[in-house]
């Protein structure tokens, strides 16, 4: 997503970035199409109850353990 | 019903499947603008009365609506699912393991489809599972131990390895691979010979009975075919086409077995699928087991709150337990946190790292015996004093 995009989310639901859930950037679906930390990745799941849903994720460093 | 209207539907926000009914269900029918804005309104007002409230401690339902049906559930079932001979943990063992989200179920298993070219025969679906089962060297000849001359003997059988599709002169080259990958401080020598298909292990220490034993128990079991994880594969048909079932998981070496349909195999081990096909992926497994665990038990629980509860543990795009370690060990406030488990350590870790406890949550208000921001507690009454007279 862009960053208009994001700024658009955000205002909508009133939270901050840290807020969203999150993905690692190491994470295999977020590799497949190539997100930075710092992105906001849209996902459309199939969902059992509204067919089709949008759910969203901030793209963070996996942190070393 | 008219382009037009068929387009007002689609720039609705309403979820997808609504929108859908409503264009399938307004399809054929005859309806005028009137008719159709009062259509909308109704859907509209259904829709709202559906959704959840604001504030409404969703989290707590949920709790509640699986945990009442979980005390009804058989608390041992160590039964065959079914599924030829395999055994899978099932009820509340499994509730609870995918909950805590273990690294390694007690009885990973795997349902591995194979595409078209293969799926709908029998022996070609077959050769796909000699490529996944684990085979260990004695199955495809005889192993015997030559004491005079402290070596190890295997005599291949070469219809056993024809029928495997396995030549011999791949087994050369992984059976003493294996054993070294496994055991390498142990030297040894191989000798193979193609044409008898015999290959000879002659061990570095020559004095000892007992090494060469070893040897020779080591290379009984290598594992010369298959993936080492998988146990056991069985072949079962169903709806026509043939599937295969296996004990132990490992999506990723399966995945790279020909013939498999990567889109449709599942595993049971939710932090492989996490792993291997990212968080989301296995969000969908945590819905997945859990909803067909509780509904192999005739228990309904409606999927939003499994939902609920998936969404918490990959909230931070890794699988969480939850439970101390996880979820209940992450909360801001100490007292809900000393409320759950090992109350004195976090009392005194807390102490010790001088943490304030803002009494925001459910749990802390009602230990320090005030109302809870939530219900008729969230309510507050200021009185204004504007024309009161008495």
């Amino acid at each position: 997503m862009d960053e208009e995009e994001v700024a658009d989310l955000l205002a909508t639901y009133h939270i901050s970035l840290e807020q969203l859930p999150k993905v690692y950037h190491d994470d295999p679906a977020v590799r497949a199409i190539g997100g930075d930390v710092g992105n906001v990745i849209r996902i459309t799941r199939d969902s059992r109850t509204a067919g089709r849903a949008e759910a969203y994720r901030l793209v963070m460093k996996r942190p070393k353990k | 019903m008219n382009n037009d209207m068929e387009q007002r539907i689609d720039t609705l926000v309403l979820p997808y499947r609504t929108r859908e009914d409503l264009k399938a269900i307004l399809h054929e029918r005859d309806i005028t603008d009137e008719e159709f804005d009062q259509i909308l309104a109704m859907v509209f007002s259904e829709y709202e009365k559906s959704r959840i409230e604001p504030c409404e401690a969703v989290g707590v339902v949920a709790a509640q609506s699986i945990g009442e049906p979980g005390t009804q559930m058989t608390m041992r079932t160590f039964h065959y699912a079914g599924v030829a001979e395999i055994n899978v943990t099932l009820g509340l063992p499994r509730l609870i393991e995918i909950m805590d989200a273990r690294r390694e179920p007690s009885t990973p298993t795997m349902a591995v489809y194979l595409l078209d070219e293969w799926t709908f025969n029998r022996d070609r679906a077959r050769e796909v599972s000699w490529q996944i089962e684990a085979a260990p060297l004695h199955e495809f000849g005889d192993i015997t131990i030559d004491m005079e001359n402290m070596q190890v003997l295997v005599l291949l059988n070469k219809s056993v390895c024809d029928r495997r599709k396995i030549t011999v002169d791949e087994i050369f080259e992984t059976a003493p691979r294996k054993i070294r990958e496994k055991r390498h401080f142990r030297d040894f020598d191989v000798e193979g010979d193609p044409k008898k298909a015999t290959i000879t292990f002659i061990p570095k220490n020559r004095e000892s009975y007992q090494n060469l034993f070893q040897l020779a128990e080591h290379v009984r079991n290598v594992i010369v075919q298959g993936i080492d994880d998988i146990e056991r594969v069985v072949v079962r048909k169903e709806g026509g086409e043939y599937i295969l079932y296996t004990e132990g998981s490992n999506l990723k070496d399966v995945f790279e077995v020909e013939g498999v349909d990567t889109a449709r195999t599942r595993s049971n081990n939710i932090s492989e699928i996490a792993d291997v096909l990212g968080i989301e992926a296995g969000r969908n497994a945590i819905i997945q087991e859990a909803l067909s665990t509780l509904n192999e038990q005739g228990i309904g629980v409606d999927v939003r709150h499994i939902m609920l509860v998936a969404d918490m543990m990959c909230m931070d795009g890794e699988v969480k337990q939850i439970g101390r370690h996880g979820i209940a060990g992450e909360k801001e406030s100490v007292l809900s946190r000393a409320a759950f488990e090992v109350t004195v350590n976090h009392l005194l870790d807390a102490a010790i790292a001088n943490e304030v406890d803002e009494l925001n949550g459910v749990t802390e208000n009602v230990i320090v015996g005030q109302p809870i921001q939530l219900g008729t507690g969230d309510v507050k009454l200021i009185a204004k004093p504007i024309n009161l007279k008495i």
